[in-house]
């Protein structure tokens, strides 16, 4: 029931950080996450981030994505 | 925009529908998403039609807009309108009805309600206006209870004494649990919710995976990550297996996030709660703690929400359960539609019955 | 002359007529405008007249991009065009509130100036109203536009048929995303100007050039192109179906949809048409709209087809969904 954003951290401070999201940014609370720094990406609910998004895990499922697109293009050669 | 736009591929996700396609056995396997943003997400990408014939997909409880009983929205209107509260509201309450009326229709008569896109801005709403009484209508699931308790715990050590909080909030495991056990729903396998996962940890779901057999998946509310989830259900059902396996691993982790877990066990106690068109779920609601009885505006301004279950032809709780389809609703699309609603599922953007009303008609 | 608008400014004595004659007469100095006459003489127009008329209140009345000046002269050129009408001439109505400042004033009406020197447009009559404090939001316009059509051009939507392409001239959202963070109660910023504009240059040429090409065009305005698509699928009784990998919207205002959970299909534009097209004449027409400055972004967003009438999209995701009429104005939300 949640939307929630992956956003880019650009600066941070006392509990809390600013974020960009495709040019967009937004002062948002970091209480809910340990130590973010700059670079990093969380997922935005509600004006808090809620965690931080691994790009690690992301490029892992992302790999999968290529993965099962590229064996269905063989399928239909 | 990076982490949104790869996983909205086009080409990926026709591959993903031809693997579900192949998976899926002779009858259409029918599988519940709990949660309301991917029940928009699946109507929005016009999901449902792609896999007709392959699978069912059931809309779950998970919309807090729609399972907030109308005793809430009356409890509000009564705070503003007998207590001369300022209501800040996220967005998605606003046309809820209550018994008789809602916050919209209020407005119209001079009810205040400011919008915030966080309950963070109500307590800054609260700060500047300190003669008032703000009250902050906190609906949702566990992804907002830590927000919502972020802020009463923000204007608490801030001292921002005129700011309080009309809690609904609600926990999804208990729901679900409802729903797995009963005999008329028959799901073979739960979409769960990105963000709610996010919060309590993927392992909170292997009750109801291990004590009913049913297979669940975590899954990202983007369109390939919704096929990907629904497609590893498909694999689980395939092999015989029910466990509970992480499509959202870039985000969702298995413990959870603790610092949240831990807000929200130091700002709220577990209670039974009612949900609008199912009745009181056990264990399935959080009330504000009595150290924080300061910030919660129910005791505070001394106006309870009573909770009654009402005989009506709405058949919105049985929609919720996943029982009958928003179009076997006798109301559907005749008494009971968005822009005069009848039943919670229509009110919401993401209740299943406007998502059906709205993107199904085709 | 005052830093403020008073009550007396608007009540017919001497400070109506300093306000007239100091402040406004400034800023429309045009020979057809004359505070002497209780309406503007235009002489001898040759061609069918268009005529339109249109409010204008927006919160704040200036923005990134715009102001409520601007708007009020491009809402009602832009109402002709679409009907492939030249704007010849406009009424200014304005609706004052007690103790408005001077320079809002003025800023407002130099911004009518400019955008209607753009248009190419006389501000040929006007009328100021005060109204007492708290009973207006600062400052309300509403104008009024004689047009000239196109010769031998109509809207025609009964001529729209399966095959055709529906075009829109620039992305989805921009002057509504501008002015919300204008007002600041999301603390959100992002670098959107509003695109408000006036479209007879754009738009006009077309008509003669692509002759009984162009079927039928409208600027979507509130509700955005959502809503106009709506309305012209059952006016037409047409079947739109819209590509969703087509849908030109901008980077920063597709940024603040998916914070708040809003569809750019249902944000107002300013500056932006929709067209109905032949499908021979899709490309060049494209082709030509972006070669104006207010068509750089133009692109063909979907087709019309067989059967039934509504508004249907191709979803990324490769299925088919209705969009439909939004109910109410998007608000944010959580989920």
């Amino acid at each position: 029931m949640c939307l929630g954003v992956p956003a880019k951290i650009l600066e941070t401070g006392d509990g809390a950080a600013v974020v960009e999201l495709g040019g967009v940014r937004r002062e948002i609370s970091v209480m809910l996450v340990d130590d973010v720094s700059v670079g990093e990406w969380v997922i935005v609910h509600a004006g808090f981030a809620i965690e931080k998004l691994s790009e690690e895990e992301a490029e892992q499922t992302l790999a999968l994505f290529r993965e099962i697109a590229g064996a269905d293009e063989s399928r239909n050669r | 925009m990076k982490y949104i736009d790869d996983f909205r591929d086009p080409a990926t996700a026709k591959a993903l529908i031809e693997r579900i396609r192949r998976d899926a056995g002779d009858a259409p396997v029918r599988l519940m998403e709990v949660c309301g943003t991917h029940t928009v997400a699946i109507a929005r990408g016009g999901i449902r039609p792609l896999l007709s014939g392959a699978v069912t997909m059931l809309s779950g409880p998970g919309c807090p807009v729609c399972v907030t009983p109308d005793g809430y929205i009356d409890a509000a209107i009564a705070l503003g309108r007998d207590r001369g509260a300022l209501l800040a509201s996220f967005g998605d309450m606003l046309r809820v009805p209550g018994k008789s009326s809602s916050l919209e229709k209020e407005k119209g008569t001079g009810l205040e309600v400011r919008v915030v896109y966080s309950p963070l801005d109500a307590v800054t709403l609260a700060a500047a206006t300190p003669d008032r009484e703000v009250v902050f209508l906190g609906v949702g699931f566990e992804t907002t209870a830590p927000a919502i308790g972020g802020a009463i715990k923000t204007a608490a050590v801030r001292g921002v004494r005129n700011f309080s909080v009309l809690s609904s909030v609600r926990t999804i495991p208990e729901a679900m649990g409802v729903l797995a056990s009963d005999p008329d729903v028959r799901i073979e396998g739960f979409l769960c919710p990105a963000h709610v996962s996010v919060v309590i940890g993927t392992d909170a779901y292997r009750p109801v995976a291990e004590t009913y057999g049913i297979p669940c998946v975590v899954a990202g509310f983007e369109p390939l990550d919704i096929l990907l989830g629904i497609s590893m259900l498909l694999r689980q059902k395939k092999e015989g297996v029910a466990r509970v396996e992480n499509e959202y691993s870039r985000v969702a982790t298995s413990s959870g996030n603790r610092k949240a877990q831990e807000l929200i066990r130091d700002v709220f106690v577990p209670c039974d709660t009612g949900w609008r068109g199912i009745g009181v779920i056990p264990g399935s609601g959080l009330r504000i703690a009595d150290r924080y009885a300061p910030f919660d505006a129910e005791k505070k301004l001394g106006i309870p929400v009573v909770f009654a279950q009402e005989k009506t032809a709405c058949r919105c709780g049985d929609v919720l359960k996943g029982k009958i389809l928003p179009v076997d609703c006798p109301l559907f699309g005749k008494a009971c539609v968005p822009e005069e609603p009848y039943g919670p599922c229509m009110v919401s953007s993401e209740g299943s019955c406007a998502a059906y009303y709205k993107y199904g008609a085709l | 002359m005052h830093d403020k608008i008073l009550l007396s400014h608007g009540e017919g004595g001497k400070r109506t007529r300093d306000l007239i004659a100091k402040v406004i007469a400034r800023y429309f100095d045009n020979p057809v405008l004359s505070p002497f006459f209780d309406a503007g003489l235009l002489g001898r127009i040759e061609g069918e007249i268009a005529f339109t008329t249109d409010g204008y209140v927006v919160t704040p009345p200036f923005f990134p991009g715009g102001d409520i000046g601007r708007l009020a002269v491009c809402g009602t050129v832009n109402d002709l065009a679409v009907c492939g009408a030249k704007a010849v001439a406009m009424s200014c109505g304005l609706i004052l509130e007690e103790g408005l400042s001077m320079e809002i004033l003025e800023r407002a009406l130099a911004a009518m100036r400019d955008a209607a020197k753009e248009a190419g447009v006389t501000i040929a009559c006007g009328d100021t109203k005060v109204v007492e404090r708290g009973k207006g939001d600062g400052i309300f316009i509403t104008t009024a536009g004689v047009g000239v059509s196109v010769d031998g051009w109509r809207p025609a939507p009964s001529g729209i048929r399966p095959g055709d392409r529906i075009l829109l001239t620039g992305t989805m959202g921009d002057h509504q995303v501008a002015v919300l963070i204008a007002r600041r109660n999301l603390a959100i910023d992002a670098p959107v100007l509003s695109d408000v504009a006036p479209l007879s240059g754009l738009l006009l040429p077309l008509l003669p050039r692509f002759a009984g090409k162009v079927r039928f065009m409208r600027d979507p305005t509130r509700g955005g192109v959502g809503v106009t698509l709506n309305e012209m699928a059952s006016a037409a009784n047409a079947r739109f179906v819209l590509d969703e990998g087509l849908l030109p919207v901008r980077e920063s205002v597709r940024g603040v949809c998916e914070i708040l959970g809003f569809d750019p299909l249902y944000l107002a534009n300013e500056g932006k048409a929709v067209l109905i097209v032949a499908a021979d004449a899709a490309d060049p027409i494209v082709a030509a709209l972006r070669e104006h400055p207010y068509g750089r972004e133009a692109a063909i967003i979907g087709e019309v087809q067989e059967g039934g009438s509504g508004v249907r999209m191709r979803t990324l995701a490769g299925g088919v969904r209705a969009v439909d009429y939004p109910v109410g104005d998007q608000l944010p939300r959580i989920c």
